[in-house]
């Protein structure tokens, strides 16, 4: 087997000081090449705590974490600089001359269905193309590893639906490992190949999903992985507070 | 009753649809458009001259308009109003030349590091506290009563709203644009290049134009110490003589040149700033 693109061990992250519990507590994590990972977890559970550690944006203060040096990330927001382009903010950091920079950025913006917003500013764009807009920009770096944090969060549920595909299509075609954070447990069984569920600073569970793909809701493995995630996440079928696991109860102290 | 309300509308409703436009397009000029808020202005001045040709207002207080249109038209065939104007023009080009210069520095230096606002932001908040023209007297006896004293007044009025605005905006760049820029690779330079610099852009023209106003403050005041040229000259001299209409045209020359000096900088944001989103909607 090749080596993992990530690897985490012990990874420990306290927010406030030693006598509170940690936010993320001895994670173990790896992510295999080309593999897709779905992190789920309740609001402040730490995911994004994670996802920030792996894009090197949060310190590793204790424990170990591997990543590689190519990797990008999609945050919830689309954060594109308002005073450049839509093709600028995709070529911007690019290596290689601007002519280049641009042939690729355009290329990227054709693959996410954006070639006629090339030219116009990122305030224009409707939500669902500024999100599509950070998506080309994350692809066109190439990334070995890509972070999604909540990218579909903020969109309305059909731009979300048709953004899903796209993500899924994309990721099929260039093949990097993919972490991504959600707390949307359908999300994660339409994309993912595995789904981790983060809770009280630990992963809970670490469920392979080896449906076939195209994915569809219908399958009654679907509803079943459904059923086991959303238990783990607390949740029971009618969206209420399943007998409160222990693990949850350290959850609601830290703010993500 | 509701029933017969609606009897009683019917077959008029085209008439009442109608009523309130036709009741407004009555009390319209027609085709005036714009022109329209000019029609007070020009009632004023005509005013104005009526009640000067009728000795209501005698001209040693108030020349009428007539003879400002006059002293103006004058001044300009003479020359002398061009090489007035060119004097204080140069005075506030150098002036605000350096105020720029300075204010951007200082601004970028306090605004990028820690270090830099520690040893000039507080210096420079305490000196921002005097009021500039009362260093007028010091100025004097420093530099004399020649150029360099208007070019420093024009410059040190100027250069303060350049710094706050630069500083203020460098400060508040949003940091989850920087972060964006650090996950994808920019290097330090790049990030203040590509994110920190524009996001002060607007905030730091906005400086531009409060430097203007005070760049033309600073010049009446600095223009009537012992001028020998420039626009407050030729008002300071008009007065000698009771030439109210010069004193007038002297301040009208004052006020376009702040006003075109005002729509320059807005041209210069129509063009830097075009990616803003009210801008965007116009274009």
């Amino acid at each position: 087997m090749t080596r993992p693109v990530v690897e985490v061990h012990g990874l420990t992250r306290r927010f406030h000081g030693p006598e509170r519990p940690p936010v993320l507590d001895r994670i173990d994590l790896t992510i295999r090449r080309g593999e897709f990972v779905a992190l789920l977890g309740r609001s402040g559970s730490g995911k994004t705590t994670l996802l920030r550690t792996l894009a090197g944006l949060d310190p590793v203060t204790e424990g170990r974490a591997t990543v590689p040096e190519r990797r990008a990330v999609v945050f919830q927001e689309p954060r594109l600089l308002p005073w450049k382009k839509v093709w600028k903010n995709v070529a911007l950091g690019l290596p290689g001359s601007a002519a280049e920079a641009r042939r690729k950025a355009e290329a990227a913006l054709a693959e996410v269905e954006l070639t006629h917003r090339a030219e116009a500013w990122p305030l224009t764009l409707s939500g669902g193309e500024a999100q599509r807009t950070g998506l080309a920009r994350a692809l066109v770096r190439e990334p070995e590893l890509l972070l999604l944090d909540e990218p579909f969060a903020a969109l309305d549920a059909l731009t979300r639906l048709r953004m899903q595909s796209l993500v899924g299509e994309l990721v099929q075609a260039h093949r990097p490992a993919v972490l991504l954070v959600t707390h949307d447990v359908e999300e994660a069984l339409l994309l993912a190949d595995r789904a981790l569920v983060l809770a009280g600073g630990h992963l809970v569970e670490d469920i392979p999903i080896g449906l076939p793909r195209p994915r569809r809701r219908a399958d009654p493995a679907f509803e079943a992985l459904r059923l086991r995630l959303l238990g783990a996440l607390g949740v029971d079928e009618d969206g209420h507070d399943a007998a409160a696991r222990p693990a949850f109860g350290a959850d609601s102290r830290q703010a993500a | 009753m509701p029933a017969s309300a609606t009897t009683a509308l019917e077959g008029r409703p085209p008439v009442r649809a109608a009523a309130r436009p036709s009741f407004r397009r009555a009390f319209r000029w027609p085709g005036l458009g714009r022109a329209r808020r000019f029609v007070v202005p020009v009632l004023l001045i005509l005013l104005w001259q009526a009640a000067a040709e009728a000795g209501l207002i005698s001209t040693r207080m108030l020349a009428p308009p007539s003879a400002i249109a006059t002293a103006a038209w004058e001044l300009i065939v003479s020359g002398e109003l061009g090489h007035h104007l060119l004097v204080s023009l140069q005075r506030v080009a150098i002036g605000l030349a350096i105020a720029i210069g300075a204010g951007v520095s200082l601004g970028l230096v306090a605004g990028l590091s820690k270090l830099g606002e520690d040893a000039i932001d507080a210096t420079l908040q305490m000196l921002r506290a005097l009021p500039f023209l009362a260093l007028v007297p010091l100025l004097i006896l420093w530099l004399g009563i020649g150029e360099a004293t208007k070019i420093v007044l024009v410059a040190l009025g100027a250069t303060f709203p350049i710094y706050l605005t630069l500083f203020g905006g460098i400060r508040s760049t949003d940091p989850k644009l920087l972060e964006a820029g650090q996950v994808l690779g920019l290097s330090h330079a790049q990030k203040i290049v590509h994110i920190v610099l524009p996001a002060a852009l607007p905030q730091a023209l906005v400086g531009l134009r409060y430097a203007l106003g005070t760049a033309w403050l600073s010049l009446v005041v600095g223009e009537q110490i012992n001028a020998t040229a420039g626009i407050g000259f030729l008002v300071m001299d008009a007065r000698e003589f009771l030439r109210t209409d010069i004193i007038v045209v002297g301040l009208l020359v004052y006020a376009l040149l702040g006003l075109s000096a005002d729509q320059l900088v807005r041209a210069l944001e129509r063009r830097a700033l075009a990616w803003r989103p009210s801008l965007v909607r116009e274009g």
